[in-house]
């Protein structure tokens, strides 16, 4: 068998739960310190995060690799596929359409928020520290929080719907009734990680941030 | 003599035509004499005996396909109000007016509401969806199939090929090679069947190259759409299922 379009999509679709789905995860419940927890909690998570043993390699192997493959795979995928939800207004097939295009609005929303976030602290305009004083600032501009708002809910959306497309593609889910139940659950874990995230975009907007961005600057001004 | 006096009902079509495989489509509208018990394909007919459009003027008959009329052998699938079915099965009593019909357009249309389904015969025989029984002595009586699985397997060999499932499917276009639903749960079916198993592998491969079973994005149009009601998402599931199972055998050269 030559290289063909099988094993690309097996492993588009395998990388988009292993390790992806899994970073959303992660990535959501460090991002909850914060509002548990308040900026201290936020920076022990980050902290935590950055103490990980062979850390570019986790990041490279990890996350960039996969990411960059699943999402330009990704855009392949959703340009090969027709929209007919005017014609066949099935549940299914709304989820069908929105997998694409919260694809799409994930891919540019993940590139925007890895330029202000990770990518500052690569270029030296950032340290660890910061990010708490940066989400602040971003989540406490309403344009931003909004398209904050947009870009995460998208990306949990394709996260959730993804998974039970997952569980069918690999032959896990097979009858209609354990399709159903997977989607309840799926549905749940939608919810579930949404809450997360917008919980922690409203922490990082809140007093809490301002002062700890605002002793940040002022310990800057001084330095 | 009473027919002077009824009122006439009548019904209206609006009928999407194409002269030839390449030139553009327009639409006609007819109203014909209503009679009871019409379907699509009798108000074609009618159509055909008198092919005059509703403001008069003279037009050519409208091509269609047909045959057993009797929703088994899948020719006379078209789109009527907006979804794909058998002409033959749809009544025009159960259909709101005016009665849109238009052609398949997934697949080549050749003339009016005709079209060319030959890519599902080429996906049959690119999945080898038959059972191979000759040999150059007899090979005598083959294993039985269980009743169990027999009763399941009926329900997939209901598919008429009739294109709806490919209509449906949001991934069968022009720019992705997806061999549709239906040849998935025909690969099902033959390796099910106790002899047909006998060669499953070489049908779970031909899913494994491009356009295989990974064209499938889970929109589920295909089992909502199928006239038969034959279980198509359950099909490619289980197809999904046993052709991972195949690829890690591969690998692992077991």
């Amino acid at each position: 068998m030559k290289g063909n379009s099988y094993f690309s999509r097996k492993l588009h679709s395998l990388l988009g739960i292993i390790p992806l789905g899994g970073f959303i995860v992660v990535h959501g419940l460090t991002n909850y310190q914060a509002f548990e927890r308040g900026p201290e909690g936020f920076a022990k998570g980050v902290h935590f995060i950055n103490s990980l043993p062979v850390l570019p390699l986790l990041e490279i192997f990890g996350i960039y690799l996969p990411l960059l493959f699943h999402g330009i795979y990704g855009l392949y995928v959703a340009y090969q596929s027709d929209s007919n939800t005017g014609r066949f207004k099935y549940g299914r097939n709304w989820a069908f359409t929105a997998q694409r295009i919260t694809g799409v609005i994930t891919f540019v929303f993940v590139f925007w928020h890895v330029y202000q976030t990770r990518l500052q602290i690569y270029l030296g305009h950032l340290t660890h520290e910061e990010l708490g004083s940066t989400m602040n600032l971003i989540a406490s501009s309403p344009v931003y929080f909004v398209l904050y708002l947009i870009g995460v809910l998208a990306a949990v959306f394709h996260f959730s719907n993804g998974l039970w497309a997952f569980l069918v593609s690999w032959g896990i889910t097979v009858g209609p009734k354990a399709q159903r139940i997977s989607s309840y659950i799926c549905m749940g874990v939608f919810v579930i990680v949404s809450a997360l995230f917008i919980l922690s975009l409203i922490a990082f907007g809140g007093d809490e941030f301002k002062e700890a961005a605002n002793a940040a600057t002022a310990f800057t001004n001084i330095g | 003599m009473a027919d002077t006096t009824v009122a006439t009902k009548t019904v209206k079509f609006i009928i999407t035509r194409q002269d030839t495989p390449d030139s553009k489509p327009y639409t006609e509208e007819f109203e014909i004499p209503y009679r009871p018990n019409m379907n699509v394909i009798s108000g074609l007919m009618e159509i055909q005996r008198n092919p005059k459009k509703t403001d008069g003027s003279n037009t050519a008959p409208v091509c269609w396909d047909s045959n057993c009329l009797e929703e088994v052998c899948g020719a006379c699938s078209m789109v009527i109000n907006g979804k794909p079915r058998q002409a033959c099965s749809a009544l025009v009593d159960k259909l709101e007016q005016p009665i849109r019909l238009e052609p398949m357009r997934t697949f080549p249309v050749v003339r009016d509401l005709v079209i060319n389904r030959e890519r599902m015969f080429g996906a049959l025989k690119r999945v080898k969806a038959w059972i191979p029984i000759d040999g150059t002595y007899d090979l005598g009586p083959g294993p039985r199939m269980a009743e169990t699985k027999r009763q399941w397997a009926y329900e997939l060999s209901k598919c008429m090929t009739c294109g709806v499932c490919l209509e449906a499917c949001p991934n069968v276009n022009d720019r992705n090679s997806f061999i549709g639903p239906a040849a998935i749960s025909q690969v099902r079916l033959f390796n099910a069947h106790p002899t047909g198993e006998m060669n499953k592998e070489e049908r779970l491969d031909a899913l494994m190259t491009d356009g295989g079973i990974e064209g499938c994005g889970n929109s589920q149009n295909c089992v909502r759409s199928c006239p038969k009601g034959i279980p198509l998402t359950t099909s490619i599931a289980a197809i999904n299922k046993d052709t991972t199972k195949h690829l890690f055998k591969k690998w692992l050269g077991m």
